[in-house]
């Protein structure tokens, strides 16, 4: 039924659009994907989207369930937590992206150089990505920031370095096989130094699948920070981030106020799944053997 | 090429994961905080004298140097000396072990008891509400963070119900730890025949076990699915149907049996989250474990049992995943020629 659709457009659609229009047909990962824009843009707008100053006490109304007045409940001094998660979801997208972001340019590089070049750096490299793939991800995470200390900085260092691996082995396996190809044989024939041939000649090839793994890693990342912030090795007061703000809520499950936890936890879960299923949707989408589907 | 050669390659490529894994735990303990020769001497010793324990403990000695004194320490099974307990950080692992060991294996029988059905149901009867329903599960599954649904679990059962025992421990408070034999209460209690510490005992792991089972359920499930679905559009599968027998006899007989194999192959990576998990959840409910421990320490400043405990998970990740190739490779004889 959609062939018919596709067979009566007479000119093919720009590459763009074809993708977009693929994405679209998948319902879940395109509700994935509104989910994420809204969550950035009330992070990115906290100040005006918050309904409250999330540092500003109601003394009225301490401990308050949700309600009209606090749509999520308020804290122990009466912060509207509404508010507060929003306002903490900068510091989540932040470090998650930033760490994402910085172990995805490390690792495309030294992956790049690794598998184009070959030789002893390639053994370094790879001997180097083995030794971090042998810790559990979470584990080496908690290791790195207990040793270096936990500012925001050093958080996504830690996150980021257990990230590395994952693009390293991604980018130099894509290189070992197109390096050989006619096309960069013929790049280097002409003259082009390494470093164009590899830039602008074979790295573009392992875009999608960066892209893939990246959007996945962002779910990982913002897990790792999550905990970490919650044992007290991530992010700490007067910070927040959703695990630290469920740490804190997790304090007054004793007392009934059901809503300090729940809510952050549930930030991350709706964050994180979206996350996921994007991931997913963009994995079918970019892999090549699903193309024309 | 027979088992033995197999065997000799898989070893021999242990050696530089273990070189690997104890490089980083090195500079992760060289870049800790404080100073360990500070620790040891004591809060009333003079510069000096802080200065001649840095030099006895090598301190003063460049890295490599320093590398291999760690190492040989740790050959010794020196892990050094925990500042909050006062007492060696191998110590406090020893006796915190069985707990850890308790709350993992209890995690795993729940993974897998749940998670090996959910798939091979989900794959036989692929694409009906029952398939989505796991899938969903799955999904979900890995999207929560793993203290969220203990304190969900905590807040329905212990809170609201009041089903299950206050999130504290092992054992209800003034019931005696039964004798040890295996240092796991439920088996020990079962043993002694003490029924009143077994009862608490269970009542006590449901809760951390059924949190770090939910976690570690849906890679199994997702695995045994997509290897299941395999399984089935094989052509043996295909023979067996074509042959006449009885559907039960195939999906459950022939299929089963060969799809259960790969299953195999993540049993490492599921022991990698059960060890992640571990911190975490043992934390929420004050589980006294290694990863508790760790955790704990360090809100003392006192570092060094964390980077015991990253270093301890590490290797056994490498022992783990070691034992789980062999055991692929003595089950499945093409692995042995890759």
């Amino acid at each position: 039924m959609e062939a018919a659709a596709d067979i009566a457009e007479a000119a093919p659609p720009a590459r763009g659009a074809r993708f977009w229009r693929r994405l679209r047909r998948n319902r879940l990962s395109f509700a994935a994907l509104w989910v994420l824009a809204a969550i950035a843009l009330a992070a990115l707008l906290a100040p005006w989207v918050a309904p409250f100053d999330p540092n500003l006490p109601d003394p009225e109304a301490p401990l308050a369930p949700p309600g009209w007045r606090h749509l999520l409940g308020t804290d122990l001094y009466g912060r509207d937590q509404l508010s507060r998660i929003i306002h903490a979801g900068r510091v989540n997208l932040l470090i998650a992206g930033g760490a994402t972001l910085g172990a995805l340019v490390l690792g495309a590089v030294l992956g790049a150089v690794a598998g184009y070049r070959g030789g002893w750096l390639d053994q370094v490299v790879m001997r180097a990505t083995d030794s971090i793939m042998a810790f559990p991800a979470f584990v080496l995470a908690m290791g790195i920031t207990a040793a270096i200390g936990n500012s925001l900085l050093n958080v996504a260092i830690a996150i980021g370095v257990t990230q590395v691996p994952s693009y390293v082995r991604l980018v130099r396996g894509e290189m070992l096989r197109v390096r050989e190809m006619e096309y960069a044989e013929a790049a280097r024939t002409v003259g082009n130094p390494d470093r164009r041939i590899v830039l602008v000649h074979l790295l573009p090839n392992c875009i999608p699948p960066l892209i893939v793994q990246a959007t996945l890693a962002m779910g990982y990342a913002i897990l790792t920070l999550a905990a970490l912030s919650y044992l007290g090795l991530g992010i700490r007061p007067p910070q927040s981030e959703w695990g630290q703000m469920t740490a804190e809520g997790a304090s007054e499950i004793v007392t009934g106020a059901w809503w300090l936890f729940l809510f952050p936890g549930l930030a991350i879960v709706v964050t994180v799944l979206a996350f996921n299923l994007l991931g997913d949707a963009l994995r079918d989408l970019l892999d090549p053997r699903m193309r024309g589907l | 090429m027979g088992f033995g050669g197999f065997l000799l390659r898989r070893l021999a490529l242990t050696v530089p994961t273990l070189f690997g894994v104890t490089v980083v735990g090195f500079l992760l303990a060289y870049m800790l905080p404080g100073n360990p020769a500070l620790v040891k001497a004591g809060p009333f010793a003079t510069p000096d004298f802080v200065a001649e324990v840095e030099r006895q403990m090598g301190l003063d000695q460049p890295l490599p140097v320093q590398y291999l004194r760690y190492l040989g320490a740790l050959l010794q099974g020196d892990l050094g000396l925990s500042s909050s307990t006062g007492r060696p950080v191998l110590a406090d692992f020893a006796q915190r072990l069985p707990a850890t060991l308790e709350l993992t294996l209890a995690a795993l029988l729940i993974a897998i008891g749940i998670g090996v059905p959910l798939g091979v149901l989900s794959a036989i009867h692929r694409d009906t509400l029952l398939d989505h329903a796991g899938r969903v599960l799955s999904v979900a599954g890995v999207a929560m963070p793993s203290f969220w649904t203990g304190l969900l679990l905590i807040y329905v059962f212990f809170y609201l119900l009041d089903l299950a025992p206050a999130p504290l421990g092992r054992l209800a408070p003034g019931l005696q730890p039964p004798a040890a034999v295996t240092g796991l209460y439920v088996v020990d209690s079962a043993l002694a025949g003490d029924w009143p510490a077994l009862r608490s005992a269970l009542q006590h792991l449901a809760l951390p076990a059924a949190t770090l089972g939910i976690a570690v359920m849906a890679p199994v499930a997702r695995m045994v699915r997509a290897t299941m679905l395999e399984t089935l559009q094989s052509d043996f599968v295909k023979a067996a149907w074509g042959a006449g027998l009885p559907p039960r006899r195939v999906i459950y007989g022939d299929a089963l049996r060969n799809a259960l194999i790969p299953v195999v192959t993540i049993l490492g990576v599921v022991f990698g989250f059960l060890m992640a998990g571990n911190a975490v959840v043992e934390s929420v409910f004050a589980w006294p474990g290694i990863g508790n421990y760790a955790v704990t320490s360090l809100m003392t400043k006192d570092a060094g049992p964390i980077q015991s405990f990253v270093l301890f998970v590490a290797l056994m990740y490498v022992v783990v995943n070691l034992a789980v190739d062999l055991l692929y490779g003595l089950i499945d004889p093409r692995i042995r020629l890759g």
